[in-house]
């Protein structure tokens, strides 16, 4: 169970870990405690699943790389074995099965188009695919997963 | 542009962020570098928009928002600017972004909303669809999570670096 503290503290650390030499000091003066405290809730709720990833978000398109939403149409007995195939390639970092006619879901990044183009094509052979269109973005008018808790 | 230093760096930082008092000072002796030009480079990269966040990304289920929904939304070109920062407001709405159509698919708006609840996200969509005057979309729930990691950047940088434990 998340104690009052550890509520706080999520709400703070997901939108900010200060850029500096104490950063957790920083954090534990905000919330009038420890920064031993701090860095001991910290590991508990890293260790307990309730952060999923803690560390630098950078922006892909930002970086050079090139991204696309991907939407597949796939025979439902063969879902599972295309999404393990998907979920082979790196740049697949989101992958989900949805209730669509287009039931399976990924983004992919890749270094260029070509790369891009490569990937797709292959998913698109993958026995059990009856479709798949690729989605890239235009415009980005935001990102930012944090949770109220 | 990045020189191969950066490349390192955001290698480097793609693995696990190290919970000790003087975290940066670890990362910077990872990469070669004084934590003063860690930090520094951090910084700008901030300014410029490549890093977008130093923080925690929490598992949405494991905190109670059990319900995820893609909204695929049909919004008429010109009015693609308003909705998204309409749209973009609502804190359920974590993503938000504009797509190509397809004449197999016509939706060219997409948000991601998370909840509580399916009916918790239904309600929100309603609400976004009244706020905005859009009749045409739908929600996509997810039933699976087959993936969702974090990108490894640069990996080849990552490696020169001996490993960055995660």
């Amino acid at each position: 169970m998340l104690t009052p503290f550890d509520k706080e503290l999520l709400n703070i650390i997901q939108t900010r870990l200060p850029l500096e030499s104490r950063p957790y000091a920083k954090v534990a003066q905000w919330l009038e405690a420890e920064e031993s405290t701090v860095l001991e809730r910290l590991n508990w709720l890293k260790d307990n699943g309730y952060i999923r990833r803690f560390g630098a978000f950078f922006d892909s398109a930002c970086l050079g790389y090139v991204s696309t939403l991907a939407a597949v149409k796939v025979r439902p007995e063969q879902v599972a074995a295309v999404a393990q195939a998907v979920n082979a390639y790196s740049g697949v970092t989101h992958n989900y099965e949805r209730e669509s006619e287009y039931n399976l879901w990924f983004t992919l990044l890749t270094a260029d188009q070509a790369e891009q183009d490569r990937v797709l094509a292959a998913i698109r052979s993958l026995p059990g695919v009856e479709g798949l269109l690729s989605l890239p973005a235009i415009e980005k008018y935001k990102v930012s997963v944090e949770f109220s808790l | 542009m990045l020189d191969n230093l950066d490349k390192k760096l955001i290698a480097v930082l793609q693995g696990d962020f190290p919970l000790v008092p003087e975290p940066y000072k670890v990362l910077a002796a990872k990469v070669g570098i004084s934590e003063q030009e860690l930090l520094a480079r951090l910084a700008a990269y901030r300014q410029s928009g490549r890093l977008r966040k130093m923080g925690a990304v929490l598992r949405h289920r494991e905190v109670g928002y059990a319900a995820n929904a893609l909204g695929v939304w049909n919004v008429p070109e010109a009015r693609l600017a308003a909705v998204g920062q309409l749209m973009s407001g609502y804190r359920a709405v974590t993503h938000c972004y504009s797509r190509i159509s397809l004449p197999e698919w016509p939706y060219n708006f997409y948000t991601m909303l998370h909840a509580h609840t399916r009916e918790e996200c239904r309600a929100l969509a309603e609400t976004l669809a009244q706020a905005a005057g859009l009749e045409h979309y739908m929600l996509l729930f997810s039933t699976r999570e087959w993936k969702k990691t974090s990108m490894s950047y640069f990996p080849e940088y990552a490696k020169e670096s001996g490993g960055s434990g995660g």
